[in-house]
């Protein structure tokens, strides 16, 4: 048992150790201390809570943290890197729904029937904005998870008079709030039930209406909505470090949202609102465009790396899904051996998480002191002699610069047709996310290498090697 | 059209104006080729082969000159053999333009329509025929190659049984064409290579071949447009010779480079450096014949000074590649001029109109400059002009900022007015926090922001709390389930976040 005085000054120094491991991630070096940081962290404001006067029900406390321990545990020791955008997405949906369940039990309890006058009143504004935001973000999550698992349609859906229909939703939570202020008991209960059921409906929605190419914006999105929920628990139950930790989470989200658009060139709202991908401009894009498609063969992608000085590949999407890292990465040992100077391009949005590439090619051992950003990757362009562009699509579209009918213009892109060389390794002539034709693949120094990342990259790494 | 390749008559001079191949090759353009007997010996060519490759063999100078329209030779004519040249004859040779003016005289009052293939201009299109650039590769890589022989250990460093051997340490002065191939022979002997130019553009060459470029530091660019270097300013020279002094201690094998065409070598190595040098060390001087950019070079010569610094002043030709190369290179020109059967000289060309240096009875000569350097370093952008621009976005951003900072004031006001205090107190900790975050995130590094969010995600589990503080002690207790679920899921979050980071940052490797 502990005071209320050590219990504040162990969330004091929770919180603390939050800001420090948020601190740490900004090298690779000091990463790990602030995993280890945060580890404290959590440690102290479990034990320091559970420590407290108010608590009950330890036996039940510790069985569900038992259990989820081990769930945790085996989730993530399981997963594969290139499924982590799914696990982050699920794992968003956990933090929602508790925030939900919280905004219920804080209803339940006692002690808020015992506030009077305004004290009752914010309180219940608290819990009525706290499960909002909670409900939002668990369907919102888990339509995420559902898209980038391929369990739904990744396509946007939009259907006409949406954000009307949006408003309209919010207006009548607005009203629902103002009756379930006003309500006596737990009379309130009914509101709060459809509030959540509309909320539910809303994150769906607002998720569906976003297309794939969208995916790390949604993500980094919902991050920072699990976060501003958890800290409207923390205010509905006057905890500082609920609420510090919430504000830190979530303006760590909204800064990844703004960093993710700003890379795509577009509006966060426009992102959000927009269902982009589907806009009938999409076909736009499609303007005549001159020159022909070639293909080439294994072998003459072998014949020219073995020729080439400096090569840049530009991973995307394509590459985690066929799960071509590793072999890329034996590609790389294979001609730096040759003294040939290899560099990665990494797009901030390839992949579908913020950072998503990166983590793919730390997982096969690729060092991170040649992974290049694009503004490093596009300086060193004319010095490139073969740009190896392995799943990409949108992110090293020329359109994106010249063609102002384009739904990407304007969007920075990896200006690989700068290179004397470029090879396309991709499955068929299909469209990338944003759904746009890509004159990259019609330039003369373009060839196309069809075929399946991780096969194509096993059959040049053997050629190489006869 | 009749070629005659005649015997050089200098003794020092290997190399010949035909090879078989290059014969070949003429013969292919049309041309009758008379060469004359024993041309070829020095540069390991017999008389045989010429035959064999279509040559009509010539017994003496006098009637191979006669009967030629053009002549291929190596070295510029002396006065004998200008004697036996007759009035529009064609000759291509080395002339040296400018160190030669009685040369020209002799030939132009002779008639004779002389091309000096050293005046060749070095621009892309005559890189086929410049064998200024062809002989230089070749001494570069022969550079090395004598100076491993003349030094005394191995150039690549060894770990054996026997004990450990250094690498070698050159150091090449002047990043030419004979520069660039010093460092890429020397670097794949596996010596260590440093390299010193004055021009700034040729860094990049310096380190495509393998060397590390030297520079000092003085901001100073020797570029300029006919591609060799100027001469550079009093301070940029102190510096560089500081810079070799320093370099000369360490340095087993120097190689220098630099000339400048119509002038004296500039000398870079001075006796002081010579004595930093360590015993067995080489030096070869490939500008020896104009003078030598070491002091102590003697042309000619190979020599060791007093502290066992072996100079060199002479090299090998490699008589049979140079001969090879140079026979390309002049039929290259005879390929441009219109070969056999359109054989023209054609004075608006760029190349033969600079490269003919004595034309119709007249002295062509010096001739107008033609730039090839092929980049310039841009000129900064100016930003004056964004300026005003920029004063006035300031301008309004800070009045939307004063509008926005007065918005905020009233709302905070309005709330303090009918928010209780513990509202407050927490509020402030909210919007003191969201300030740290922002601050905090953007300094986190592109490449983590995949761990970020894991590590966000698993923090934000911190939501337990709320489950942890509801749990009641009766199981029939509504609260008490659906903490339980709370702390299940949040639980759930936290372990799996922390864990999948840790596993995603043990993969980032330097």
């Amino acid at each position: 048992m502990i005071t209320a005085q050590i219990q504040t000054a162990a969330y004091l120094f929770a919180g603390i150790l939050f800001i420090l491991s948020l601190g740490g991630l900004s090298s690779q070096e000091s990463a790990k201390k602030g995993v280890f940081y945060g580890i404290v962290g959590m440690a102290i404001a479990i034990l320091s809570t559970v420590m407290g006067a108010d608590v009950n029900g330890h036996i039940y406390i510790i069985i569900a943290i038992a259990i989820a321990s081990l769930i945790g545990v085996m989730v993530a020791r399981k997963v594969e890197m290139t499924s982590m955008p799914q696990l982050v997405a699920i794992l968003h949906s956990f933090v929602g729904l508790a925030a939900v369940l919280v905004g219920f039990g804080s209803y339940l309890d006692p002690h808020t029937q015992e506030l009077i006058g305004t004290a009752h009143t914010i309180h219940l504004v608290e819990i009525f904005i706290g499960v909002f935001i909670g409900a939002i973000t668990f369907t919102g999550s888990i339509v995420a998870w559902g898209k980038l698992d391929g369990k739904i349609r990744s396509k946007p859906l939009v259907y006409p008079g949406r954000h009307a229909v949006n408003i309209i939703l919010v207006i009548i939570s607005i009203y629902l709030a103002i009756l379930f202020t006003q309500a006596h008991g737990i009379e309130g209960m009914n509101y709060l039930y459809i509030m959540t059921a509309i909320a539910s409906f809303i994150g769906i929605m607002l998720v569906m209406a976003i297309g794939g190419a969208d995916m790390p914006v949604v993500v980094s999105m919902l991050n920072s909505y699990s976060g501003w929920a958890a800290a409207a628990a923390g205010f509905m139950l006057g905890n500082d470090l609920l609420i510090i930790t919430g504000a830190l989470v979530g303006s760590s989200g909204a800064i990844l949202s703004i960093i993710m658009c700003e890379a795509m060139n577009r509006s966060f709202l426009s992102v959000i609102f927009g269902g982009f991908g589907a806009t009938p401009s999409a076909s736009g894009g499609d303007q005549e465009i001159e020159g022909q498609v070639t293909a080439t063969s294994y072998e003459d992608v072998a014949e020219l790396l073995k020729e080439a000085n400096h090569v840049l590949i530009v991973p995307g999407y394509g590459m985690a899904v066929a799960k071509a890292q590793y072999p890329v990465h034996d590609l790389v040992d294979l001609l730096q051996k040759e003294g040939k100077k290899i560099t990665f391009g990494i797009h901030p949005v390839a992949g579908r998480l913020p950072g998503h590439m990166n983590v793919l090619l730390a997982e096969a051992n690729v060092s991170y002191d040649i992974v290049l950003e694009m503004d490093e990757a596009n300086d060193e362009m004319d010095t490139t002699n073969v740009v190896l562009v392995i799943g990409a699509n949108d992110i090293v579209n020329p359109g994106a610069m010249t063609d102002p009918t384009s739904p990407i213009y304007g969007m920075p892109v990896i200006k690989v047709w700068e290179a004397e060389k470029v090879i396309v390794m991709k499955r068929s002539m299909a469209t990338g996310y944003a759904g746009v034709q890509n004159p990259l693949f019609f330039k003369d120094n373009t060839d196309m290498l069809y075929g399946d990342a991780k096969d194509s990259v096993d059959k040049i790494l053997m050629e190489l090697k006869k | 059209m009749k070629v005659g390749i005649p015997k050089e008559l200098s003794k020092q001079e290997l190399r010949v104006g035909a090879t078989p191949k290059t014969t070949q090759r003429l013969r292919k353009q049309g041309f009758e080729v008379f060469i004359q007997k024993g041309a070829g010996e020095r540069a390991n060519y017999a008389d045989k082969e010429y035959a064999e490759a279509g040559a009509t063999l010539i017994d003496s100078a006098e009637e191979l000159y006669k009967s030629s329209d053009i002549i291929l030779k190596v070295l510029a004519p002396t006065n004998d053999e200008i004697e036996l040249m007759h009035k529009d004859q064609v000759t291509l040779s080395y002339l040296w333009p400018a160190q030669n003016p009685d040369l020209l005289e002799k030939l132009a009052a002779k008639g004779i329509n002389s091309v000096a293939m050293d005046a060749i201009p070095r621009i892309s299109r005559a890189q086929k025929m410049d064998v200024l650039s062809s002989m230089a590769n070749i001494a570069g890589y022969r550079a090395v190659i004598e100076a491993a022989n003349y030094f005394g250990r191995f150039l690549n460093g060894q770990i054996t049984a026997a004990g450990k051997v250094p690498p070698a340490k050159v150091l090449v002065i002047g990043a030419g064409v004979a520069g660039l191939a010093s460092i890429g022979a020397a670097n794949s002997l596996g010596a260590i290579v440093r390299a010193f130019d004055t021009r700034m553009e040729v860094a990049e060459q310096i380190e495509s071949m393998g060397a590390k470029f030297l520079t000092v530091d003085i901001e100073e660019d020797g570029a300029t447009a006919s591609g060799y270097s100027k001469v550079m300013s009093k301070e940029f020279i102190e510096a560089e010779m500081a810079l070799f002094k320093e370099q000369a201690k360490e340095i087993d094998i120097i190689i220098t480079t630099a000339q400048i065409p119509g002038r004296k070598a500039p000398t870079l190595i001075l006796k002081e450096h010579v004595e930093e040098m360590k015993p067995g060390s080489v030096i070869v001087d490939l500008a020896a014949s104009t003078g030598g950019n070491c002091e102590l070079t003697k042309d000619g010569e190979v020599y060791t000074t007093d502290n066992g610094v072996i100079i060199l002043g002479k090299l090998n030709q490699l008589p049979t590649q140079a001969s090879q190369l140079y026979g390309n290179n002049l039929c290259h020109l005879l390929d441009d001029m219109g070969k056999a059967e359109n054989f023209k000289i054609d004075m608006k060309d760029d190349v033969v109109s600079r490269a003919m240096v004595t034309y119709n009875g007249e002295i062509n000569w010096p001739p107008e400059p033609l730039p090839v350097s092929p980049q310039k370093p841009k000129a900064k952008e100016t930003s004056v002009e964004v300026e005003p621009t920029e004063a006035d976005a300031a301008k309004k951003k800070a009045k939307s900022t004063m509008i926005s900072l007065a918005a905020i004031g009233v709302f905070l006001f309005l709330l303090g007015k009918v928010a209780p205090t513990d509202f407050m107190g927490h509020f402030s900790v909210f919007v003191l926090s969201v300030f740290i975050g922002w601050q905090v995130i953007w300094n986190v590094s592109h490449s983590l922001h995949t761990p970020l969010m894991a590590v966000t995600n698993a923090i934000s589990g911190i939501i337990i709390i709320g489950g942890l503080l509801q749990t009641q002690n009766s199981l029939s207790n509504p609260m008490t389930i659906i903490a339980f679920v709370a702390i299940l899921v949040a639980s759930i979050n936290i372990v799996g976040g922390f864990f999948v980071t840790h596993r995603m940052l043990k993969m980032f490797k330097k």
